[in-house]
């Protein structure tokens, strides 16, 4: 008789699929403990890149203000341009006049008409600046060297501002970034160890329950393969079922903190904007690894559990 | 067909379960093994099967020397021969019709070739109208002629049926030797172990006698006393 590969390959699949929906309230902790690993996953994974893209924000934000003597002339502004531009880690200067200043502030205090009435065309006493962009906000010492040298300081009408608030603001995402990376990778391989140790008892128990059927498929001759195969591929539904209800529970989580308007830390909308937009992507891969789990775990418990003769 | 040369296994250093047994069987022959129970008459089956190796002895079934044999190539050497059991082995959640195709589905028959071929093997063992039973609404007999065209559906040259007839009341152990006798017909090799004298003096076969696992007889048309 001929062996057609495929019509065996077919039958592993459905047998593995079958088992899986007859035992399915018997591998409910398994596929619990592979759902919680991947919820971590997940959140890990879209928490670190809405930290990454706030810093990069923030950091794109954070400049050092030069505010300009209305006695600087055009010559002298000019030429100070030119000096900052040569200053290590000056990443761009941007020129700002006093009718720019004065637009800017009437925008940002559009509601506000007793600071409005404060300032008009006619006597404007905002001053022209320079906004200095760094490459590296941590660096900022070149700048503030230059900066602080008598005839520039000559220059200006109030002391250099350095957007101290934003730096806080990326330093504690920072921090945060750094922690949620560090307890997530622990946080990860405990729970995937943790699954594994599940899915060795789920299988031990399915290989005690099904040992005369594994038996006499042995002794008709069925290959290693042929028994083992189907609890692989239970295995991989379990894996196939954590990372869609993980999926739910994440996009869950993100839908109900956009509502409640708590968060001062992580960029919700941002989350959620990225969630969508790589949706097949976190599709994949969550069902990725939740079958590699599931596959290796019980490969291992096959190899351990079947002695096949 | 089978060839054992002066094949000897012992189990966990105790005595020999079989000492130096030499059998030849021809092909298309059938062949009664008798014995007291633990003569070795399952162990002998077991070495054919490669459930069990042996500890010194040769060993050829068909153009296969059990030497060369790797355990990759024993599910394929289990395909072709066919086993029968006391306690039939059957899958008590699978009908009869389902129990028989499980043979072929294990050896990668397509699922045409098994809609094709397992209702005439029930046809054979006489169970076209229990198809769709379960094991557990079948008497034993009927459980053990499942089991037969189970063993039988892939067409293995040789049978082997190790006490098929020891749970089974007489008029059903009537019914699985008769089966067995035109399986033999049809051309196939066939090994019997039994208890049953009744059975082995109406076969009128060649009767291998085995006691404390040595070969005591061997009888081109023989007679069986218990002793
Ligand atoms: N797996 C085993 N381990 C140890 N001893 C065994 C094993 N199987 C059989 N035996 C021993 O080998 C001898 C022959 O057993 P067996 O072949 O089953 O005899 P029979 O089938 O003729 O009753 C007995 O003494 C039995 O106890
Ligand atoms: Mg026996």
């Amino acid at each position: 008789m001929k062996d057609h590969r495929f019509i065996t390959v077919e039958r592993i699949l459905k047998t593995g699929v079958v088992n899986f929906l007859r035992n399915i309230w018997i591998s409910i902790a398994a596929i619990a403990m592979i759902t919680i690993t991947l919820t971590i996953l997940l959140f890990a994974i879209v928490a670190n890149a809405t930290f990454a893209n706030s810093i990069t924000d923030l950091t794109s934000r954070i400049d050092v203000s030069v505010y300009l003597k209305d006695s600087v002339t055009e010559q002298q502004s000019n030429q100070l341009i030119a000096d900052l531009k040569k200053v290590e880690n000056v990443k761009s200067i941007e020129y700002v006049s006093k009718e720019q200043a004065l637009k800017d502030f009437r925008e940002d205090h559009a509601n506000d008409p007793e600071t409005l009435s404060a300032v008009s065309e006619t006597d404007n006493t905002l001053p022209a600046s320079l906004k200095v962009k760094p490459n590296d906000p941590n660096r900022l010492q070149t700048i503030k060297d230059f900066l602080d040298k008598k005839e520039i300081q000559a220059l200006q009408s109030e002391p250099t501002s350095y957007s101290g608030e934003r730096k806080e603001a990326i330093d504690s995402i920072a921090k945060a970034t750094d922690f949620f990376r560090k307890a997530g990778i622990v946080g990860i391989i405990v729970f995937i160890i943790i699954s594994m140790l599940i899915i060795f008892n789920t299988i031990r128990m399915a290989i005690f329950n099904r040992r005369d059927e594994l038996i006499i498929m042995r002794l008709l001759g069925a290959s290693p393969w042929y028994i083992k195969g189907p609890f692989v591929v239970e295995t991989m539904m379990y894996g196939i079922m954590a990372a869609i209800v993980s999926i739910v529970i994440v996009w869950g989580l993100f839908a109900i903190a956009s509502t409640l308007e708590v968060s001062s830390l992580l960029d919700i909308d941002f989350s959620r904007n990225y969630f969508s937009r790589h949706l097949w992507l976190i599709v994949i891969a969550q069902i990725g690894a939740g079958i590699i789990i599931g596959a290796a775990s019980s490969a291992v418990a096959t190899r351990r559990y079947l002695k096949l003769k | 067909m089978i060839l054992l040369d002066r094949v000897t296994k012992v189990y966990d250093r105790r005595e020999a379960a079989l000492e130096r047994v030499s059998l030849h069987v021809e092909s298309k022959e059938f062949v009664v093994i008798v014995g007291a129970s633990g003569a070795g008459k399952s162990t002998l089956f077991k070495l054919l099967t490669r459930e069990e190796k042996p500890t010194s002895g040769k060993i050829i079934v068909g153009a296969i020397d059990y030497e060369d044999l790797k355990d990759k190539d024993i599910p394929k050497l289990r395909r072709k021969i066919g086993v029968v059991f006391q306690d039939f082995k059957l899958l008590s959640n699978k009908t009869v019709t389902e129990n028989v195709a499980f043979a072929l589905e294990i050896a990668g028959a397509t699922n045409a070739e098994i809609k094709h071929t397992v209702p005439k093997v029930l046809d054979v063992v006489g169970l076209k109208d229990k198809a769709r039973s379960y094991p557990r609404q079948l008497s034993g007999g009927e459980k053990q002629r499942v089991a037969i065209a189970r063993a039988i559906v892939r067409q293995p040259k040789i049978l082997i049926a190790d006490e098929p007839t020891g749970n089974l009341d007489p008029k059903h152990a009537w019914d699985v030797i008769k089966v067995l006798e035109k399986i033999n017909r049809f051309g196939t090799t066939v090994l019997l172990t039994t208890h049953n004298q009744e059975i082995v003096n109406y076969l009128k076969r060649r009767v291998v006698t085995i006691r404390d696992g040595k070969v005591v007889s061997d009888r081109a048309v023989g007679s069986y006393k218990t002793v």
